[in-house]
């Protein structure tokens, strides 16, 4: 009998034994991404192992370095929650001298790439080191305690965004990083998310086997976090992608005016002109998405929060280039 | 042969980086320090010195660039002062505590604020509790010869800790003087190839660095640190010994002139040693019993050598650039810890001067010589004393 060759390869880097908290969406997202990784690095160089991973102090961080254990079976260095760039840029910029083939993947979460490592990031983007760097957006300091970063979207509560009389929640838009990294005009950006894997495992395959920087934020789901059910994860992630909450896309060659959007899938119409997506009609109300999570519970005893938020996600689409129609639940 | 060239102390710490010969090079400009980088790239661009060079976008991402260099198991570099090295300060104890044997050039500069880019200690002062090895050069000479020395005491496998070299702000940053440029061949026979056994980042042998370290383990990497700190006393003796043999330089923790029969001798550091020992000349000449003592290893600090000072004076006079709010100066502390329990122990008097690049002049030691002869004649004194102040503007 024919035996299927899996989808993706058996090898694990980010092994089981973790930490992390049962249900964690982004766990997952680290065990693709090293999965992926490696399949890259074979293609490329014939030596699956041929990656190091840099990585910025965080929950996938304390959950898989807890000495004297490790779950960890690539090279690997942590030193500090603001600068996985940094130390990225060091060993690769060692391994070029030592003549070691291969590529350095560098990994943080929101926190630490979108607030405090923003800096660092931005410098080895700029400076153009042969490095992929993995934000795995779970949309809040959870290592923490759930504080709030500034990818965290508005609306959702978190410990230090709390709704009360005087406030909704995270009063902020989301930032998108990966179009502050577009704007390095490095020859690879992408966004992706747990709830479509094979997308995320492509992705990560294209940034590693790219010549430079590339960046890629993938959303990650966090029952702990999001108070939401711990099997949903997937789930709710693909939610995000089909009420146009999360936008999937890729931005090569440094073109920021050639955004590659993905159609969302769960029904949206999506128009196309020239092959470029310029119009999505979305079938799913994004309360499809935030009933799911307890962080959103508050916003559901103030409709008008939701529709601030879909004007936000429309906006937000805009700068992609994108016209959208966010429907409303039928009543 | 050795050639001599006249240069400035930030161009014999380009020069000690190019012939240890780092891998990799992560800096960011600052004053004083900035033509240490300028040189190296300099270096780098002609071909000369055959390492990757980050030009990174601040002080804390150099020294993370050199952490993961170093982590990846190359020799590293760096060049910093004052407000760069605060910058790095959370990045210097992880440095020490993952045991990574990198070096920094420090032109010493005063903190902000007010924002001051000259002279005193400060900076590298307040990073004395981070684990790393500190040396302070007196001259030029001393600043490219302690960096070799740095170099090799750092990556002995009975250390393996990081290492700092100071030189004083402008008074040798900007200042040049002949310095003698050893044989390449010599300091590759000194220093050998960097082979770490213990960091590196190779897929055929992957290892994890930088692991989280719960309570069952923190104290005793902690206690590692001391410990390598502790190991370094005798490490650096031997590579003193070595390089003298190699180049003909003598260095030691704590180098003393004209002690032998003092009653009162001044302690410093840096390039304050060399107006400090002209200073003694003078007191000779006049017929009193003045000694200096210059510390060039300040960590690990040398314990056994400020004791043997103390035995030799009634009056340790110590001669500081840098304040321990409510202590007085930091050596003030080392010294005190140092002889806390010794019987016969001389006074000790605590001089903060030279601060933010203010001249140190005669009159100023002057002033600390009447005080320490109080000191020496069993009257009152005062512990700790700002010598220079303005009090007219106070
Ligand atoms: C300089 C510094 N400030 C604060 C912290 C505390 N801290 C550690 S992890 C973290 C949040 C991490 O959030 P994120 O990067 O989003 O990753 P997550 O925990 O969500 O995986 C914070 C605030 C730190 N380690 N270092
Ligand atoms: S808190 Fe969230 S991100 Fe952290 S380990 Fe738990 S589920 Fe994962």
């Amino acid at each position: 009998m024919a035996v299927r060759k899996p989808p993706i390869t058996t090898r694990e880097y980010w092994a089981p034994g973790h930490a992390a908290c049962a249900g964690c969406g982004c766990a997952t997202a680290l065990k693709l991404a090293t999965k992926a990784f490696s399949e890259a690095m074979e293609e490329k160089f014939g030596d699956p192992n041929a990656f190091a991973v840099a990585q910025a102090t965080g929950c996938m961080e304390v959950v898989s370095a807890v000495f004297p254990y490790t779950a960890w079976k690539a090279p690997w260095v942590h030193v500090a929650f603001e600068n996985a760039a940094a130390a990225a840029s060091g060993v690769e910029a060692a391994w070029k001298k030592l003549g070691r083939k291969g590529k350095i993947l560098a990994i943080g979460g929101d926190g630490g790439t979108a607030d405090i490592g923003l800096q660092a990031l931005s410098g080895m983007l700029e400076r153009w080191h042969n490095v992929v760097y993995l934000m795995y957006d779970n949309e809040a300091y959870m290592n923490t305690g759930i504080q709030r970063s500034s990818s965290t979207p508005y609306g959702a509560w978190t410990t230090t965004s709390p709704p009360g009389k005087y406030s909704i929640g995270e009063d902020k838009p989301k930032k998108w990083v990966a179009l502050i990294a577009a704007a390095h005009q490095i020859p690879y950006v992408a966004t992706a998310s747990i709830g479509n894997p094979f997308d995320f495992i492509r992705k990560m395959k294209k940034a590693a086997k790219v010549d430079g920087p590339a960046f890629v934020q993938v959303q990650c789901t966090c029952p702990t976090g999001w108070k939401s059910p711990l099997e949903k994860g997937v789930e709710i992630a693909r939610l995000a992608i089909e009420t146009g909450v999360w936008p999937l896309f890729e931005i090569e060659n440094g073109d920021i005016w050639n955004i590659k959007i993905q159609a969302p899938g769960g029904g949206a119409k999506v128009k196309r002109e020239g092959g470029r997506v310029v119009a999505i009609e979305f079938k799913k109300p994004i309360e499809e998405y935030l009933k799911l999570q307890g962080r959103f519970k508050h916003l559901f005893k103030q409709p008008e929060a939701i529709d601030v938020m879909r004007e936000q996600i429309k906006a937000m689409w805009k700068v992609l280039g994108v016209d959208v129609i966010l429907p409303k639940p039928e009543e | 042969m050795p050639i001599r060239k006249v240069m400035k102390a930030n161009e014999a710490a380009a020069w000690a980086a190019k012939l240890a010969k780092p891998k990799v090079i992560a800096a960011f400009p600052i004053t004083p320090s900035t033509l240490v980088p300028e040189k190296i790239s300099e270096f780098v661009a002609d071909g000369e010195l055959d390492a990757e060079f980050i030009k990174v976008e601040s002080e804390h991402s150099a020294i993370s660039a050199c952490v993961g260099a170093s982590a990846a198991g190359v020799r590293t570099f760096t060049a910093t002062a004052s407000q760069g090295l605060a910058l790095m300060h959370e990045i210097l104890f992880i440095a020490a505590g993952m045991r990574l044997p990198i070096v920094i050039a420090v032109g010493n500069r005063a903190l902000s604020a007010p924002i001051n880019i000259w002279n005193d200690w400060q900076d590298t002062i307040s990073e004395r509790d981070t684990g790393w090895l500190q040396f302070y050069a007196e001259n030029n000479q001393e600043a490219l010869d302690l960096i070799l020395i740095a170099f090799k005491v750092a990556e002995d496998e009975r250390v393996l800790l990081p290492a700092m070299v100071g030189f004083d702000a402008f008074i040798l940053t900007h200042t040049v003087e002949p310095v003698e440029i050893p044989d390449q061949e010599l300091v590759d026979e000194f220093l050998g190839e960097y082979v770490p056994k213990h960091a590196y980042l190779d897929p055929a042998k992957p290892i994890t660095q930088g692991a989280l370290g719960f309570p069952a383990h923190y104290m005793e990497a902690r206690y590692g640190v001391w410990e390598a700190n502790e190991a370094a006393k005798k490490v650096i003796d031997e590579a003193f010994a070595e390089f003298e043999k190699k180049f003909g330089r003598k260095y030691q923790k704590i180098e003393e002139y004209r002690t032998e029969d003092a009653d009162i001798i001044f302690v410093t550091m840096g390039s304050l040693a060399g107006t400090l020992k002209e200073y003694v000349d003078h007191l000779r000449e006049k017929g009193l019993k003045v000694g200096a003592a210059k510390i060039t290893v300040y960590r690990p600090f040398p314990v056994e050598e400020v004791r043997e000072l103390a035995k030799k004076a009634k009056v340790l006079a110590l001669l500081e650039k840098n304040v321990t709010f409510s202590v007085g100066g930091a050596l003030f502390q080392d010294f005190s810890r140092a002889l806390v329990n010794v019987e016969d122990k001389p006074k000790i008097v605590d001089f903060i001067l030279g601060l933010g690049g203010r001249d140190v002049t005669f009159k100023d030691l002057d002033e600390a010589l009447e005080i320490s002869k109080k000191a020496l004649a069993g009257e009152e004194f005062e512990e700790v004393n700002w010598i220079g102040l303005r009090k007219e503007i106070l």
